[in-house]
């Protein structure tokens, strides 16, 4: 579904990903974990158009999509949920997820996304008409993922949905994307805390540096002693 | 001691200047909201729109509703032209620099004004009976412009909260990045905004022309107070800027009467000055 070869991209001089190559079939789950400054976020950028690759190829369901912008890659059915939710804060709820439904072929199915939302996400339902400023920390979180929602991606790139939630409500938002999943979107995920991501995804890449350092099945990642002693802290 | 009924009056005029002042600022604001660019220069395409509509009406000899749009209608036409030609190429670059691009606009419409129409004075001022009402002497142009202004504002508010690209308009306001991950083109954002900006200088062109002459130096007379009312009001914060712009119409016209137009103004800027020191970020933002 999603491809990437040998992608390079980084910021002015500086390069920040090397020689990436990736690939997330259909319906499949995928993490991305690495340390800070991997690369990780500049990865999800990279393919949701929000900075250009410097080099290689990048193909999602048959379209190259490399260097095309962020408001056209959407159109072709990648949502973004960016790092720190980037909610429009002094937009009510309901607003936030109109603005996720902005793309001509989401609007006609507005409101049936929005059901589909709120059925997910009830919490969100009781606070339509608040500002999503005002929202807690994970209420929040679930805003911007149903924001995504909104656009009817088939891919959905989330990157560190748990950062900064209190240990809880990181359980229960695993559980939701978990349930996001079960919908039949495919994934593919950053996240900080390895030990729950590789029980939510089918395969993960390990980036450090900007390059991709292992790969493979999820349960064997976590196998593995350099995996354990390095991030899942065991 | 000054008969209350004149004071009465001037309030009643205070307010009736509020809704034109009020669709100025909130033009120029919804504009630097959404693109982070003051356009100093606003008022002066306000002025090129009276132009318009005194010509078409009144050397024309159109009828002034069409007059009227014709004014709007180039007020569009500037927005867009502005902001292709001047702001797209300066988005990027820092504040100065933007401040003095839009600054030269300003002087380059008023130069190239003064050199088309010269300095005279010109108007369309239509002979309508002053109203009384209950003793209170109010100008019909007045009325009817106050009337319009707020009916615009109103179908301003429902722009920008029931329609997709209005409310689009507002995020990108707070966060121009996440807009495009929705779907949004910023540049296209960005031109609807200019665009809509431009029709609000058009609409506040038609309202003025009916009450004051026109001539080159216009933006110099209602520029500064525009710019005032909405750093006043917060820079980008609508309501702020709906509600700044009354009360500095207040204030002008008060004064106005108490001491003298003139000195209406000085007390509006002092109590700027003052303010800046005190709020600022307006008078609805909260302090640090
Ligand atoms: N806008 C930017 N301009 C310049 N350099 C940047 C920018 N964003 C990130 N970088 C640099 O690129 C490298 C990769 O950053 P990136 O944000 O992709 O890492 P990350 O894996 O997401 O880290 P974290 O876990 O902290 O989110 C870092 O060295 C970072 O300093
Ligand atoms: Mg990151």
């Amino acid at each position: 579904m999603l491809e990437l070869r040998n992608v390079t991209a980084g910021y002015g001089a500086f390069t920040a990903l090397w020689d990436v190559t990736l690939a997330v079939e259909r319906g499949e789950a995928v993490a991305v974990v690495g340390p800070n400054g991997a690369g990780k976020t500049t990865l999800l950028r990279v393919i949701s158009g929000v900075i250009a690759p410097r080099g290689g190829d990048f193909v999602f369901e048959d379209a190259p999509l490399g260097g095309r912008p962020a408001h056209e890659i959407v159109a072709h059915g990648i949502a973004h949920v960016p790092e720190g939710r980037r909610l429009f804060p002094a937009l009510t709820v309901t607003e936030n997820l109109k603005m996720g439904a902005f793309l001509r072929s989401a609007r006609k199915d507005f409101r049936d996304s929005l059901e589909r939302v709120y059925a997910l996400f009830p919490v969100l339902a009781e606070r339509h008409r608040q500002r999503a400023g005002s929202l807690s920390g994970g209420e929040q979180q679930m805003l911007a993922v149903g924001r995504a929602l909104m656009s009817r991606p088939r891919l959905i790139l989330f990157d560190e949905p748990s950062m900064g939630l209190a240990p809880v409500m990181v359980l229960r938002l695993f559980d939701l994307i978990r349930r996001v999943r079960e919908e039949g979107y495919t994934i593919l995920i950053v996240e900080q805390n390895v030990r729950q991501v590789l029980k939510l995804v089918d395969r993960a890449y390990l980036l450090e540096v900007g390059r991709v350092k292992m790969h493979g099945r999820a349960a064997e990642l976590s196998e593995q002693d350099f995996v354990r002693k390095a991030y899942v802290g065991l | 001691m000054i008969d209350p009924i004149f004071l009465l009056e001037a309030a009643v005029n205070g307010i009736m200047l509020g809704g034109v002042l009020a669709l100025l600022a909130l033009g120029l604001n919804l504009i630097f909201g959404v693109l982070d660019v003051v356009w100093i220069a606003y008022v002066d395409l306000v002025m090129v729109s009276m132009y318009a509509v005194y010509f078409t009406v009144m050397v024309y000899g159109w009828p002034l509703w069409l007059g009227g749009l014709a004014g709007v209608a180039l007020g569009v036409v500037l927005g867009l032209l502005v902001h292709v030609l001047i702001i797209t190429p300066i988005l990027d670059s820092p504040p100065v620099n933007q401040l003095l691009a839009t600054g030269g606009l300003l002087f380059f419409i008023q130069s190239f004004a003064t050199f088309l129409w010269t300095t005279d004075h010109r108007s369309v001022r239509i002979a309508l009976p002053p109203l009384e009402i209950a003793g209170i002497f109010v100008s019909y142009a007045r009325l009817i412009s106050f009337v319009l202004s707020i009916a615009v504002m109103i179908g301003l508010y429902l722009f920008l909260t029931r329609t997709y690209i209005g409310t689009a308009m507002r995020a990108v306001s707070q966060d121009r990045g996440a807009m495009a991950l929705m779907g949004a083109n910023p540049q296209r954002v960005y031109l609807v905004t200019s665009a809509v900006g431009g029709a609000m200088a058009g609409v506040a062109a038609v309202l003025l022309s009916i009450q004051y002459s026109v001539h080159p130096y216009f933006g110099a007379a209602f520029g500064p107070i525009t710019f005032m009312i909405c750093v006043l009001g917060g820079l980008g914060n609508m309501v702020g800027a709906f509600v700044a712009s009354f009360i500095m119409s207040e204030i002008i016209a008060i004064g106005g009467v108490v001491w003298s137009t003139e000195m209406g103004y000085v007390i509006a800027f002092a109590l700027f000055i003052v303010m800046m020191f005190v709020r600022p970020g307006g008078i609805f933002a909260r302090r640090q």
